[in-house]
């Protein structure tokens, strides 16, 4: 108990320096918190994506569109079980800041493929019935106010002009890494809109097709198969898993990706050498206790253990605050963007390297430090001043 | 019984080795009161230092209750430290953030013993030094006379054969040195402690029952002292 106490009141001797070294950790674990938090808010889309789905769009880009008439053809191939077609739309919802994804579906197949986005019987009917209607995610209808009924008009970009939706439906996500922040209408309102408004645009085309498959362990193949029943046609496939079709929108980031995980890493670094800087001065002032200490017979190994506890103390105390405050702060930031972030959660592996680093600087801080403390003779350490 | 035989000691400065003690031999029995005068430099506190084994030396034997400590290993010594010698230093080394009552304790860590004797035992040799009334204090709250206090408390409570102290009155006034200097001469006369205290102070030295004086390394007298 008494070198417990020892512990507790040599980490407030010098209050402003502990306080401040505690700030630094809190900051430095709460920025590695939200950056962690935002790399693996890039990754969601994959974690969530099926390897049962197979995502089927045009082999040179994923800019130019398909024909419908390739949906026939992929049925047939051996191992799909279900197909449905889905195309970016672009619009912007008031402003260019709200921005969320909203793709003209398939609705019945769509739907279908999609169990994860749970929406009830009633609203499913009503979605099916109006052409003109809409099912959005939960995150959406919080974000902007929207209920079951409401109009909303999108400014298209790809699809020039104003496009009116009545909400018929809000989905919810059926795990939290289910993107809510996605809307939903009828392709065939697109289809027909764009045929009436002589857009440019190709009509009766699709920006990819979901292809459902009974065995995920056949995906290469049946991707092969797809990919080969248009070779050399004027519009050649390339098919993959929708977790890979995923990653590779994530690859085309990943310079950012990895910039932000080597900048949560180098504050890290940072606030291991003001803790290193701080155990190692802290150390140094109480030289001549250290030796009185080993003096009265405590051992080397004693002294070191006082230093690398206060230090994990101090390490320990700041990695906690700093993880816990990370939610708040984690809901405050994604409040502040939308639906940039489609999910947006600090993950337990989060919460678990914040603590763990934290600790690891706490130990490499003190390291030092404390076999220095430990290995000082004693009659120079009675004279240190 | 303290002995030391033919006992050499010498600092390194940059390249050169500077001899501190040279050959020194030296028989102190127990329940001695002896002094240790001498210049600065004259190598009274490294063999002070070097009995209660803090320092090694580079040659010769440090025998006390036939136990030569210069054969023990760090472990041992520091083992030994903590039982047999009791410290106090010119400016007290008492931690800052402890009470006088946690100081004192602070050795008896080392020792099993339950919560209720560690109390009993604190509390008798904070009641010895006249401390129990500050007992809650921390050593910034206390003068340097009452630290000083806490200093002998804290090196009687392993109860220890041995006492060093290292110009224990150096820092103090006259009256706070005449306070340390009469419980130094109780604890030799009433509990038969053998004291070795380093000191500049003619007057300090006079509660000593013997005094050697050291000039350059080695002994300027007969190095026999008995009680």
């Amino acid at each position: 108990m008494l070198v417990l106490n020892l512990l507790f009141r040599n980490l407030w001797r010098n209050k402003g320096r502990s306080l401040l070294t505690l700030l630094g950790l809190v900051v430095a674990i709460l920025a590695f918190g939200l950056l962690s938090t935002v790399v693996g808010a890039w990754y969601a889309g994959a974690e969530g994506a099926s390897n049962a789905r197979l995502i089927t769009r045009n082999a040179i880009s994923l800019v130019f569109p398909l024909p419908l008439s390739h949906a026939d053809r992929i049925r047939q191939v051996d191992g799909v079980s279900e197909i449905s077609w889905a195309n970016w739309f672009g619009g912007i919802y008031k402003e260019p800041r709200n921005f969320f994804p909203q793709f003209a579906i398939k609705a019945e197949s769509y739907l279908a493929l999609y169990p994860e986005y749970l929406l009830s019987d009633g609203e499913r009917q009503a979605f099916l019935k109006d052409r003109r209607g809409a099912v959005i995610g939960r995150k959406i209808a919080q974000t902007h106010g929207l209920e079951v009924g409401d109009m909303m008009t999108l400014k298209g970009t790809v699809y020039p002009g104003n496009w009116e939706f009545q909400v018929r439906g809000i989905y919810d996500g059926r795990q939290s890494s289910t993107d809510t922040a996605q809307m939903f209408f009828h392709w065939e309102y697109l289809n027909e809109e764009a045929k009436r408004r002589a857009l440019p645009r190709a009509t009766n085309t699709t920006g990819v097709f979901i292809v459902q498959i009974g065995e995920p362990a056949r995906a290469a193949e049946i991707s092969l198969a797809i990919d080969a029943l248009f070779r050399n046609s004027a519009y050649e496939t390339l098919s993959e898993t929708e977790k890979a079709f995923q990653l590779g929108f994530v690859a085309m980031t990943e310079a950012i990706v990895f910039a932000i995980q080597v900048v949560s890493y180098v504050v890290i670094l940072i606030i291991l050498a003001v803790m290193a800087n701080t155990m190692a001065m802290t150390s140094r002032e109480r030289t001549s206790e250290y030796a009185t200490l080993k003096a009265l017979g405590f051992s080397p190994r004693f002294v070191a253990g006082l230093i690398t506890g206060e230090s994990l103390l101090l390490a320990v105390i700041g990695g906690v605050t700093g993880a816990l405050l990370t939610f708040p702060a984690a809901a405050a930031f994604v409040g502040s963007i939308g639906t940039l972030f489609p999910v947006f959660e600090v993950s337990r592996d989060t919460t678990l390297a914040q603590i763990g680093l934290a600790v690891l600087v706490g130990l490499i801080a003190a390291a030092v430090p404390a076999v220095r403390s430990a290995r000082i003779r004693i009659v120079e350490g009675l004279r240190a001043v | 019984m303290i002995e030391l035989r033919h006992v050499s000691k010498s600092y390194r400065r940059g390249d050169q080795r500077v001899p501190v003690l040279q050959d020194l031999s030296l028989k102190v029995r127990s329940g001695e009161f002896l002094a240790l005068m001498g210049p600065s430099g004259s190598g009274k506190s490294t063999l002070l230092n070097l009995i209660a084994g803090i320092d090694r030396p580079d040659t010769g034997e440090i025998i006390i209750d036939g136990r030569d400590i210069t054969r023990l290993t760090e472990s041992e010594l520091a083992s030994w430290r903590s039982t047999n010698v009791g410290f106090i230093f010119q400016f007290y080394n008492l931690i800052p953030v402890l009470t006088a009552f946690e100081n004192v304790a602070l050795p008896l860590q080392l020792i099993s013993l339950s919560e209720a004797d560690r109390k009993v035992r604190v509390t008798r040799a904070l009641e010895m030094v006249g401390l129990l009334d500050r007992m809650d204090h921390t050593p910034g709250e206390l003068s340097g006379g009452q630290q000083q206090r806490v200093a002998i408390a804290r090196a009687l409570i392993t109860d220890p054969q041995l006492i060093v102290a290292d110009e224990p009155t150096g820092d103090l006034d006259r009256q706070s040195a005449q306070d340390i200097l009469s419980m130094m001469s109780r604890l030799n006369r009433d509990m038969g402690k053998t004291i070795l205290m380093v000191t500049h102070d003619p007057k300090a030295a006079e509660h000593a029952k013997a005094t050697v004086h050291l000039e350059k390394g080695q002994l300027e007298r007969d190095a026999e002292h008995s009680a």
